[in-house]
Order: structure tokens, then sequence, then C-alpha cells
């Protein structure tokens, strides 16, 4: 991902992860780059597997003992986060890259009252006192929205439902005010309607707090109403990245129409859901050439050959797909796909200006009319 | 960025079905969960030797009537607390030499013990031989561990199956009794029992038996409840299989990992209780050997006699410590929380 | 929570009843009688002792005598020590083993916290591994054989300590760590296994996500969340203890429960027996109640639902 911006907060370089199993080494990480701006979402989708979650967890130094960085860097604020100590970690941590994580009901420390849990950051990074921090705490504690916050900032997690769990873990992550906050799946555990309050909840606070933010999910329809830009992840690599718009209007890698085919939008039809086929390839063991290839019904011969690169769609939006290649012969996506590159012709007027569309195809703020599982 | 590649141009056509490329292939060897298990035990060396000196305990003690030098129990009052003696060896302590006023003699000659005649472990205060009663007490003492735990596995086994697999009012009913014997010291059992029935390798597995089996019931009826509630047994139960079936062929199968494990711990913990219960005089009656009563007898002479009780106490120690290693061994080996 | 008190407490003493009821019939059971040399004596003095021991009477009566008796704190007399009361047997006894059961329990429990915790901390690490050598080594020692290596090595050959017998604070030392070995053991393995455990759960993540250092996230998290369930392991660690206080008092000569139960035992002094049976019975199933209330006021998750999970 060529990128000569300045302002970049996080730039991830060609990062390679691999983790030491009694099997072998799992290349969990293969070449990963991007970049994140500041003040903006970037959402990274895939499947289970796909390294979305290994990716940010080195972002913070927070991955499993096993693992091991095999290459790349990882620049926040022009220093290589890979080359810092873990006292130096420490000091990032919580402060300048803070972490939401899947599931609000383990993720609270069951003996420990919230209040305390939220101040927390606040006292080891801010060096602030006791009680100030437990009126920074009780402020974040009314921002995200807990009622009759005066008492409850004194219960222990378990008299919380789990998406006031949520909440309050949102506002241990946002109360050092850090630049990137790192979300990893932080809606996959609730009910839909809370999954939107959620959404809701983090955007608006996003403005307040100016923060950017690392949206991972393993579902595209969560990321519509969410994210800036979209990172799409199979196998350890970034196959597809680009704006919110031209990974729904405009999608060019087979993997990508699977993941949008499998999502329901508004017109769809029932029956018409359909799943990618097969299963994600075995990471000790990663196949040559394309490692979608043997589930892409799409695959051309150089697929099994070598790995495509990155194609350039726009100044924004590049696919790893040989079908880029000018070479390879225009295939026609499956139907929905190419209703929505029909769509995404109309959007841009001749003038080159965008126009959306009346109908949002699928946005966190109409999540609950859809009735999805 | 794309112009790499010199790649021919047929190498851009599709993919032919019939070129379908195999994607579900593993990697990684696949293991049964039993091999799995036994990968990971062997790759935990400490359990894994652990688990051979035990072997090679079992098969000395078992085979002890034919390897013995002399009879346990044959006591020979010329030759009383003689000191090891291995012939050819002149290190103190192995030679037939006992120390005395500073200075070491040859208590062989003392007692005017034929040449040729050795004892390698020496003797004890009635003339036996150590080694062959440290290998009769060794047998009696894993015979009572394993009696107790045969009885606990039964009992605990089948009352947590009944518990959790019944459910209701009888599972409520049992667990009120488990409450309520679990709230008395074992130790109470023990004595109360072997007071009334006189120590005997039965009584003693018995008592051990009686007073660790609720723990085995609760594991199992724990596991019994998760497992009933799982869709094959649902599966089975729709297709009418009785309940002893489902029993055998499922539920059992998958609660062996607990109940191996469960074992593996009742194992020394049996082994602990019949050598105290034999040290304290209830257990195991004399003359027959068993590790208690060895270290009990050689407590006696342990001032001016160490090694009669140092040989029965490292041979405990060693069973336990290995049962202990080889359990924990075991408990990680089938838990897969710990699998790396 | 006064309901569930209630009815635990109608537990203790239904569990009591039992205990005392199945306790009165196996010694009723037995052939033994409170006089060795029965042979000598005349008919009438027999009577007149068994008049004293209350034989005399009807199975049911003396269950009923001794039932009674018992609810006051009267065990009968002890058949060993010519008409001394039982209860004041132990009264006379139970100083020297309490004392050494809660500094066992102290020593064994403090040092188990420590060692399992650092054997956590440090898991699969050399630390790790000396430790949990340490603790299979103390788990595996019978505690007699413990006693008796202390006794002969550390009191007599070393003469650091007292042999044996019981006077000032120096005569506890041995019989202490004796008994401490098995609280160590068990503590030690507990914390680990507990620690390693909270160590991977999601809040620990969370905490390091913070930015805590890694003894901030042992010593605010992790400690906490291990401490609370080893609340648990005090009732099993008591019976531990009364065990190991059996050949530890017995080795050391402590004038204790311990050793007056093993004397009861090898005499036949039933009505002892039955007592010091008793006084274990509800020693524990006290110290259970005790440990279950406390667990309920320390863990907040059981605090709300009224003490019972």
């Amino acid at each position: 991902m060529e990128n000569n911006d300045t302002e970049n907060l996080i730039e991830v370089k060609n990062l390679k992860i691999n983790f030491d199993t009694y099997a072998g080494k799992v290349k969990a990480i293969r070449d990963v780059s991007f970049h994140l701006k500041k003040g903006e979402t970037l959402a990274i989708v895939g499947e289970s597997g796909s390294g979305k979650s290994v990716t940010t967890r080195s972002l913070m130094g927070l991955n499993a003992d096993n693992a091991e960085i095999a290459g790349g860097q990882i620049m926040f604020h022009g220093e290589d986060v890979l080359k810092k100590s873990e006292k130096e970690m420490q000091q990032i941590r919580g402060k300048d890259i803070a972490m939401i994580f899947q599931d609000p009901m383990t993720s609270l420390d069951p003996t420990m009252k919230i209040g305390r849990q939220i101040a927390e950051p606040l006292i080891i990074h801010n060096h602030v006192s006791k009680k100030q921090a437990m009126a920074q705490a009780l402020e974040m504690l009314k921002l995200v929205g807990i009622t009759d916050a005066e008492h409850r900032i004194n219960d222990y997690p378990h008299q919380f439902s789990g998406g006031m769990r949520q909440r309050i873990v949102i506002a241990i992550a946002l109360i050092c005010y850090p630049e990137v906050l790192i979300a990893d799946e932080p809606t996959t555990a609730l009910d839909v309607t809370i999954q939107a309050q959620i959404l809701k909840l983090m955007k608006e606070l996003q403005e307040k707090i100016e923060t950017s933010i690392i949206f991972i999910t393993h579902d595209l329809g969560v990321v519509a109403g969410m994210a800036d830009r979209i990172a799409v992840m199979y196998a350890g690599k970034i196959v597809e990245y680009g704006t919110v718009d031209e990974i729904f209007y405009n999608p060019q890698h087979p993997y990508t129409w699977g993941l949008l085919n499998s999502m329901p939008t508004l017109d769809t039809q029932s029956g018409e859901l359909s799943a990618i086929p097969g299963t994600p390839p075995d990471l000790l063991d990663p196949p040559k050439g394309d490692a979608f290839a043997a589930r892409n019904p799409y695959a051309l011969k150089i697929d099994a050959e070598q790995e495509p690169p990155f194609f350039k769609v726009s100044d924004t939006h590049y696919a790893a797909t040989w079908l880029l290649d000018p070479r390879a012969e225009k295939v026609t996506p499956p139907e929905a796909i190419a209703k929505r590159q029909a769509q995404w012709a109309k959007m841009h007027t001749d003038d080159g200006e965008l126009v959306r569309p009346a109908t949002p195809l699928n946005t966190a703020d109409n999540l609950d009319d859809s009735d999805r599982e | 960025m794309a112009e790499n590649a010199n790649v021919s141009n047929d190498a851009f056509e599709p993919l032919g079905k019939e070129e379908h490329l195999d994607n579900e292939k593993i990697a990684a060897p696949s293991l049964t969960f039993t091999q799995d298990a036994w990968r990971r035990l062997k790759k935990n060396k400490i359990a894994f030797i652990s688990m051979w000196i035990l072997l090679a305990i079992l098969v000395l003690s078992l085979a002890g009537p034919l390897i013995s030098p002399h009879q346990p129990n044959n006591a020979q009052p010329a030759y009383t607390n003689l000191p090891p003696k291995i012939p050819g060896v002149h290190i103190p302590g192995l030679d037939g030499t006992k120390a005395v006023d500073g200075g070491r003699v040859d208590a062989y000659q003392q007692q005017h013990v034929p040449s040729g005649k050795y004892w390698i472990l020496g003797t004890d205060y009635l003339g036996r031989d150590l080694l062959s009663r440290i290998i009769a007490g060794t047998r009696v003492s894993l015979a009572v561990a394993l009696i107790a735990t045969l009885l606990d596995l039964t009992v605990g086994v089948g009352y947590g199956l009944i518990s959790g697999w019944r459910g209701g009012r009888t599972d409520m009913i049992m667990q009120r009794i488990i409450e309520i014997l679990s709230s008395v010291p074992n130790l109470v059992y023990m004595i109360l029992l072997l007071v009334v029935m006189r120590g005997s390798l039965l009584s003693i597995s018995l008592a051990i038996a009686i007073s660790s089996w609720t723990t085995m019931a609760r594991l199992i009826r724990a596991e019994a409840l998760t497992l009933k509630s799982q869709e094959y047994i649902l599966a089975a139960r729709t297709l009418g299989e009785s309940s002893w079936k489902i029993a055998w062929k499922h539920l059992i199968p998958n609660m062996s990992s607990v109940i191996i494990i469960q074992t593996m711990f009742t194992i020394p913990s049996a082994i602990f209780f019949e050598a105290f219960l034999s040290y304290i005089g209830i257990g195991i009656q004399p003359p027959t050997a068993s590790l208690g009563t060895l270290i009990s007898d050689g407590q006696k002479n342990f001032q001016f006699l160490p090694f009669q009780m140092w040989y029965p106490a490292v041979v405990l120690m060693v069973i336990m410590i290995c049962f202990n290693l080889f359990a924990d061994g075991l408990r990680d080996a089938f838990d897969p929380r710990s699998r790396e | 929570m006064a309901k569930y008190l209630l009815k635990r407490l109608f537990y203790l003493i239904l569990t009591l009843f039992l205990i005392a009821t199945i306790t009165f019939f196996m010694m009723k059971l037995l052939p033994g009688t409170p006089l060795s040399n029965e042979s000598k004596l005349s008919h009438s003095q027999i009577q007149m002792i068994y008049h004293t021991y209350g034989l005399d009477k009807p199975v049911w009566q003396q269950y009923l005598i001794y039932l009674a008796g018992m609810v006051r704190g009267n065990f009968g007399l002890s058949f060993q020590f010519d008409n001394q009361p039982v209860s004041y047997l132990l009264a006379t006894r139970m100083p020297a083993s309490f004392q050494l059961g809660i500094q066992a329990m102290i020593v064994g429990v403090l040092l188990g916290i420590i060692v399992g915790g650092i054997a956590a901390i440090r898991r699969n690490t050399w630390v790790d591994g000396t430790m949990t050598i340490i603790s299979i080594l103390m788990i595996s020692i019978p505690s007699f054989v413990l006693a008796i290596l202390l006794q002969y090595y550390i009191g007599l050959k070393a003469g650091a300590f007292p042999v044996a017998g019981w006077g000032n604070f120096s005569y506890t030392i041995l019989p202490t760590i004796a008994l401490a070995g098995s609280p160590f053991a068990t503590t030690a393995r507990f914390i680990r296994t507990e620690m390693v455990d909270v160590m991977s759960s999601d809040y620990i993540e969370l905490a390091k996500a913070k930015g805590l250092t890694s003894t901030g996230v042992v010593y605010h998290h992790a400690l906490r969340n291990s401490l609370i369930p080893l609340i648990t392991l005090i009732g099993p660690l008591t019976v531990n203890l009364m065990t190991g206080s059996l050949v530890v008092e017995n080795i050391f000569a402590v004038p204790g429960i311990g050793e007056q139960f093993v004397k009861s035992i090898t005499t036949n002094d039933y009505p002892t027996i039955m007592g010091i049976t008793m006084m274990y019975s509800v020693l524990l199933v006290v110290v259970l109640l005790i440990t279950d209330i406390v667990y309920g006021i320390v863990d907040p998750r059981i605090r709300l639902q009224g003490g019972q999970s």
C-alpha cells in the first residue's frame, strides 16, 4: 500500500507474523501493509482466522508468546512499534492506542468496581489523584450513556447487562482520549438491537474525542455506516482495500464479492444469500499462488502459480486479483455484484461527482430493521 | 505494480473445473483425541519418565516372590539389625559396616554371620530381609491403592452418573447426601471403620474408598449434566436408546479423561492413607509388610540404623512423586486449553 | 441471606446428629469393654464399673443419654484415664493442637500463595519448574516422614530446635513445619492453576491493553481473582491438618488432640474416640460454614445472590 502522506497516524509496512506450534510455523500474517489517517475509521474485514486480530494485537504488542514477528514495520508517530521495549509499549497502551474487545461479559474484572476499572488507565498514565480519576471516570460513564452513573460507578460488572458492559469497556478505552481506538469485533457478542446502539455510540464518541478507529469485524454489514475505508483480509493478507463506497459498490476481488453476497441487504430476496464454498487454507502451509483460488469460481490458471499483485482501481482502491490484469478476459461478476457496480456507475455522474443511492445498502442505522440472525 | 510476470498468455485462461485445487488439505497431522493426548504426554519428559518408573516399580513388586532374595516374613533372631551389604562394594553404608562411636565396625563379623551370607538392604529388628520386605510391602501398598481406587471409581462413577443423568429430585437428594458426607473429615470415617473392622487389605481399601468417592461422584455428576444437554446424547435418546446403553456408549467414553485424571490423583492419596493408617498402627497388621508398617518399624531404630526407615520412605516418596507428576502430565495432556 | 444461613444451620445439625449416631452404634458393635482385666474382677465389681459408665442400661437409653450429654458438651468418661470426663481431657489438649494447626495453616498458606504466584507469573520458565518440583515434593512426602526427618536432622543432629515435648515457642517450630508441608503444597498448586487460568482471561488482556505493568496486572487483577477461590480450600486444608496432627503430634510428643486420638485408638478408649470424632466433625462443619459465608462476602458475584451459588 503506497502512501506518502505524512499525516498517517499508523503505517503498517510488510508485516509478517508466524506462530510457533507443535506442527510447525503457522504463517498467520503474510505481508500486510495498511495505514490509518487521523480521524478516520478503517475497517478490517475478514472471516475468522484471516489474521485481523493478530494484526491489530501486534499494534499494541499484545500477541501471544509463541508469536514471532518475521518482518515488517509498524510506524506510529514515525517510530517503529515493533522495536519498542515492553516498558515503552506499556506507555502507549491505553494512552495512545486503546482497545475494545469482543466479549463484554468476560472483559471486565469481576471483582473490581467499574469506576475503579475505568479510572485505572488515568491513574497509570496521567498520574492524576484517585479522586480526580474517579471524577473523570464518572464523566466518562455519563458520556457512554450509563444512566444513574453516580450510583452505578460503585457497582460490579455482573450487575450490568452485556450492552452496558460494552459501554463500560468503551469508557475504559476512551478515558485517556487515545489517538487510536482498536475495536476488535465490539458488537459480535451483542444482540442486534444493542449492536446498533453501540455502533451509534462509537460514532458519536469518535467525533467528541477525535480518535481514529480500526474496526475489526467479519461482518461487512456492521461497517457500512461506520467506516471510511475498508481493508478486506483473507488468509493473512489484505486482498482488497478502498473507501466504503468503492468496496460496497465497485468491489473487484472475487472474495469481496463472496462476502458481499453472503450479506443480506434490504433488497435481498429470501433464499438469495449465498455462502462462499469451502474453507480458508491452512496457514501452516499456505498454497502457492492465490490463497483464494481454490474457493474462487473465477480462478485463472495463473492463480495456481503466482500470487497476484495489487492492481490499482483508483487512487484509493486496490485489489489483489489477476482478474484485473489487462491480459485476463473480463468476467461477469455474480448478479448481485453486477447490480452494485451498475449502481456505482450511476452514482458517478459525468463530472465524477459522487451521488449516493437513495436507499442505503446496509448501514448500522437500519440494522435493526433487517432480521439477520 | 502489475508489470512483473513473464507468464505465458494462456495463464490467464479460467481455471478448469478438472484442475480443481485441493484446498481442504490440512497441513498439521491429523490426530485422534487419544493420539493427541499421548503426543502431549510424551512431550512432557518428566511425566513420561515418571510413567516408566511407576511401571518398573509395579513390575518389580509383582515379580516380588520370584526375585526376592529371602522370605519377607522370615525372622532370623541371630541376624537382626544388620546393615546393608553388597559383596565387592566398599562404600560405607553398603559394605556391611555400621557407625559406632565415630568409627565403623563390621556388623557382619560382630554377629558372626557366615561369609557369603549378605543382605543387600540389611535386616530389620527381627532379622528379616529388608529388601524382600520392601518389595512385598510395595506390593501390598499398591494393592490397597488399586483396590481402593477401583472401589472409588465404581461407586463414584455410578453415583455421579445416576445423580447427573436422572436429575430432578433424585439428583437433589443424592447431592444432599454427598454434601453431608463431605462435611465429615475423611479421617474420621477411616479410623472408625478400621477400629471396628481391624486392619486388613480389604478393610483398609474400603475405608480409603469410602472417604474419597464423593470427589469422583461430584466430578462425574457435573460431566453428566453437561453431556446430557449435548445434541448427540439428545439424538441417542430420541432414537430410543436405553439409558444403560447411552451411559456405556456415550457418557463414559466422553468422561474418560476426567475419570482417568481423577483416578491418577486418587491412587497417590490412597497410597498415602495406607501408609498413614499402617503407621499409626490400625492399618496393615504385622507381620505383613507395607510401606507404612516398614516406615513405622524403621523409625524405632532411626537414630542408629537410619537406612531401615530411609529405604521404605524413599520408595514411598518415589511412588508418590511419580504418581503426582504423571497425573499432572496427564491432566495437561488431556486439557485442550493447554494445547500449544 | 438469613434464610440461607438457617438452611445451612439445619444441615449442620443434621450432619452432626448423623455422625453422632453412626459413631455411637459403630462403637456399640465393638466387643471391647472398659476393663482390660475383666476376668480378675468379681461380678459385683464389674457391675459397679458398668454402672459408672452407664453400660448397664439398654442400648437405646445409652444412646439418648449420650446424645443429651453431647449437646451439653459432655462426652462421657474416658476408659483410659479413670473417671476423667472426655470433655475435660479434650479441653486440656485443645490449646496445643490449635496453636500448631493455626501456625501451620498460616505458614503453609502464605508460603503457598507466594510460591504458587511466582510460578504462575514465570510460567514455563525454570522458576516455574523449580517451584512445581518443590510443591510436588512437599505433596509427596507424607507428614510423618517429614516429621521424623526434621526431628532427627534438624532437632537432634543440628540441635537447632527442641527434639520433642511442649514448652515455649521454639517447641512449636518443627511440628509446625512438618504440618505446614501439606497445606503449603496444596495452596501452591491451587494458586498456580488458578492464576494461570485467570491470566489467560479476557479481563487480564484488557488490563494489559490499559498499559498496566506486568506487576500491576498481577497485583491489581490476577491476584485478587485467584485468591478468592482459595477460601474454598480452607476446609480441605483443615482436614489435612487434622490428619497430619495425628502423627506429627505423636512424633514430637505434643500433648494435643491428635496424640490423644492415636493413644485412644490403641487403648480402645471408645468414649474418647467418639469425643474426638465429634470434635473433629464439629470443627470441620463450622470451618466449612464460615468459609462459605466469607466467600459470599468477598466475592461480589455471590454477594448479590444471597450467598448461594
